[in-house]
């Protein structure tokens, strides 16, 4: 049985092939020449976030907030749930209304709509992979490329894939699912996609909120390498709770709880932080259990006390 | 998306596939349908009577674009339907009336509920030029507006539905208001002149469908052009994730007016060519009622495609006049159930039966999906492709995913 993607294109393919693309991975040689081409661009960029304040009908989710990343850092932001990692990331992108400062690139990016705001330079994945399942993986990637064209060259067809989408493709390792509708990508290459969607976007800053739930360890690695090919250059900053990933990958750690900041350093000065160990990794056993991909059940167990101590807070 | 017969590919079915040949080969179908058969087979009226449903199809392709593509589900579209059509009707009114010095120049209506005087704002519409840029801008202009105001506070599916509908029954109401300089509830009729030419005359009738169908034809080459180009692409992507095309740097708002408003224009330029073929427009051709009507067809037919809401909606105004004519009262409940059938059993439309038959003929095939732009939009081989088979330790690389994804259990617990 032959087996053919949407669009019947025989023939040019298999140059694709020898580049290295074993099936489903990343391909890391290609995310180094999307990444190695003119860095100079990202390396005074950073960002700084000052008193940032997010209130939902009177509940405070974040509260004086101070963040300063810098490009070549790759900032792991972890915290149990509700501690309000989720609603940092959406304030940063124009998605909750913050009061406080947050600037990225000398641009003041509060207050503006979102769409100025990735214009600026941020680019963010979701939770829940956020994809256009209706679209195939390679209108994901042009879209994501395209927010700067003209009127007349969205007017046409696309006629040859851009450039810098056919090295997102190789880099996320989804070239030989070009055509296929991102709808039925598994949920790591969803994740994978978003990812190759920051690269076209030409993101300065990258927000990741958890870009490895649900992935298999073979992929979390992969992951990580190329979150940390990304990070060296660009600033980035990645919501995770997995103990393990966080250890492998992390060049520095915030630890959220209760919408404040209760540590921050390396991952070796924040595990011993006594205060981290009593909200967060004072559960160790039952976070590393709740890293299992899919174990709602035990994700529940594992933040059970944070959580309630949040709704207290909200009582 | 899996795994084709390994039926041997004839140079015929190269053809089929071939997205360009297809759509020439569609259009000179329809093109000899309605230049030459209809002509030929049908009768003055009869043709009169196609003529008017090509003019409701117009309106249909352009809501297929707005709601099919863009998830605008517009009830609304009576408004700049309407607005066309009596743009155009003033001036036909107008010029029957006669040149100002004479006859005084003044339709027949207002001396009879009028002043007898033409009030200021029709004067503009003595004109045809300013007619015909009239019907051009304003009702797309409008609509634009509207959308600009609407989209961008973020008002959508079923606010932005009760939105237009309201507009769409203010219109009429205003409309049956205005006896004196809109003709109320009787509308503006008993046209005789169309641009110059005598509109009883059938030869003159047969250019005013030859008209019809040729802007139909264009409109469906326009439609097809917005679909399968990156405008199309962004709009089907604003549809399904607004947010997250926010998130990549575009405004969808802008995205969504520029569709509504071509949606609108469709629909005036329907609205304008009703007119001179049917003879008369009135409240009860734009209000709620028929507005709700041009989505009938179209979600019949499967708005999200190209030909469904045309089909779907030619299909259900030759419905109605057919079964009206013979049960007068019980159409209105048939297209109500044949309308509740689609919604719930069948959301894309007839065109989703057709894609299941083809499929299922076919074993299965990969560019059947009907609502995503791709399958003929980057189906024509264009571009480098990737390779397809005998990746090593792939697999099948185009089912693989659905497995995959089935046996996720990630996909099912992170959700919350
Ligand atoms: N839109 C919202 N309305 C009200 N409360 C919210 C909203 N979004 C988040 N919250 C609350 O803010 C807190 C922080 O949430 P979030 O940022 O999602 O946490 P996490 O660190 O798990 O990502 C939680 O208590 C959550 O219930
Ligand atoms: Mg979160």
């Amino acid at each position: 049985m032959t087996t053919q993607p949407t669009g019947p294109v025989p023939g040019t393919g298999e140059t694709l092939l020898e580049t290295g693309v074993a099936g489903d991975g990343l391909d890391l040689e290609a995310a180094q020449s999307v990444l190695g081409v003119d860095d100079s661009r990202f390396r005074h960029d950073y960002l700084e976030v000052r008193g940032l304040r997010v209130e939902f009908d009177g509940f405070v989710a974040v509260q004086g907030v101070d963040l300063t990343v810098t490009a070549g850092d790759l900032r792991f932001l972890i915290g149990p749930n509700g501690a309000g990692k989720t609603t940092i990331v959406d304030a940063i992108t124009g998605l909750a209304r913050a009061s406080g400062s947050v600037q990225f690139g000398g641009v003041d990016l509060l207050g503006r709509k979102t769409h100025r705001i990735a214009r600026a330079g941020v680019g963010r994945t979701f939770q829940t992979a956020s994809v256009f399942e209706e679209l195939s993986v390679l209108q994901n990637l042009d879209i994501a490329a395209g927010a700067r064209r003209g009127p007349l060259t969205l007017l046409r067809r696309r006629s040859s894939t851009p450039e810098a989408v056919e090295q997102a493709l190789e880099t996320v390792g989804l070239a030989h699912l070009r055509d296929v509708q991102a709808g039925i990508l598994a949920h790591g290459q969803k994740q994978w996609l978003e990812i190759g969607m920051l690269l076209v976007q030409d993101a300065r800053l990258l927000l990741l909120d958890e870009p490895v739930a649900g992935m298999s360890q073979a992929e979390r690695e992969q992951t990580g390498e190329l979150l940390q090919r990304i990070g060296a250059q660009r600033t980035v900053v990645v919501v995770e709770h997995d103990m393990d990933f966080l250890r492998a990958f992390a060049s520095s750690v915030t630890v959220l709880h209760l919408g404040q900041v209760l540590a921050e350093g390396t991952y070796a000065e924040v595990q011993a932080d006594p205060r981290v160990q009593e909200v967060y990794l004072g559960s160790a056993g039952a976070t590393r259990g709740a890293r299992r991909r899919g174990s709602a059940s035990t994700t529940e167990g594992a933040h059970a006390s944070p959580r309630t101590t949040t709704d207290e807070k909200e009582a | 998306m899996s795994a084709v017969t390994t039926e041997s590919p004839s140079r015929l079915s190269a053809l089929y596939r071939s997205s360009r040949a297809r759509v020439i080969v569609g259009f000179a179908v329809a093109a000899v349908l309605l230049f030459a058969v209809a002509p030929a087979t049908l009768s003055t009226f009869r043709l009169g009577l196609l003529g008017k449903f090509l003019c409701l199809a117009m309106v249909a392709v352009g809501i297929g674009l707005a709601w099919g593509r863009g998830g605008m589900l517009t009830l609304g579209q009576g408004v700049f339907f309407g607005l066309g059509a009596y743009l155009m009707a003033m001036h036909l009114k107008l010029a029957d009336a006669g040149p100002v010095e004479g006859s005084g120049g003044v339709p027949d209506f207002m001396m009879l509920y009028g002043s007898g005087e033409v009030p200021g704002w029709w004067e503009p519409f003595r004109s045809p030029v300013v007619t015909i840029l009239a019907i051009a801008i304003v009702p797309a202009g409008l609509a634009a507006l509207l959308g600009f105001a609407v989209f961008t506070r973020r008002v959508r599916g079923a606010y932005f539905a009760i939105l237009s509908q309201a507009l769409a029954a203010a219109f009429a109401i205003l409309l049956i208001g205005q006896q004196a300089t809109t003709g109320g509830t009787n509308g503006l009729n008993g046209f005789r002149s169309f641009f110059g030419y005598d509109l009883a005359d059938p030869v003159n009738k047969r250019m005013l469908f030859f008209l019809a169908a040729g802007a139909l034809l264009v409109m469906v080459a326009v439609a097809r052009q917005l679909m399968v180009s990156r405008f199309g692409e962004l709009l089907v992507a604003v549809r399904d994730q607004e947010n997250r095309v926010r998130f990549l740097g575009y405004d969808p708002a802008q995205v969504k007016v520029v569709a509504y408003a071509v949606a609108a224009f469709m629909a005036a330029v329907g609205g304008a060519l009703f007119v001179p073929i049917v003879g008369i427009i009135s409240p009860a051709d734009v209000g709620v009622v028929p507005s709700i009507g041009f989505l009938i067809g179209v979600a019949i037919g499967g708005r999200a495609t190209l030909l469904g809401p045309v089909l779907g909606s030619i299909a259900v105004s030759w419905a109605q006049t057919s079964l009206s004519e013979a049960f007068p009262s019980g159409w209105i409940y048939a297209q109500g159930a044949l309308f509740i059938l689609v919604v719930a059993f069948l959301p894309g439309g007839l065109a989703e039966l057709f894609t299941r038959w083809r499929r299922s003929r076919r074993g299965s095939v990969p560019d059947g999906g009907a609502p995503a732009p791709g399958d003929d939009g980057t189906s024509d081989g264009s571009r480098p492709g990737a390779a397809r088979t005998g990746e090593p330790g792939s697999g099948d690389p185009t089912v693989e995913p659905q497995t995959a994804v089935d046996h996720d259990p990630a996909t099912s617990g992170r959700t919350a």
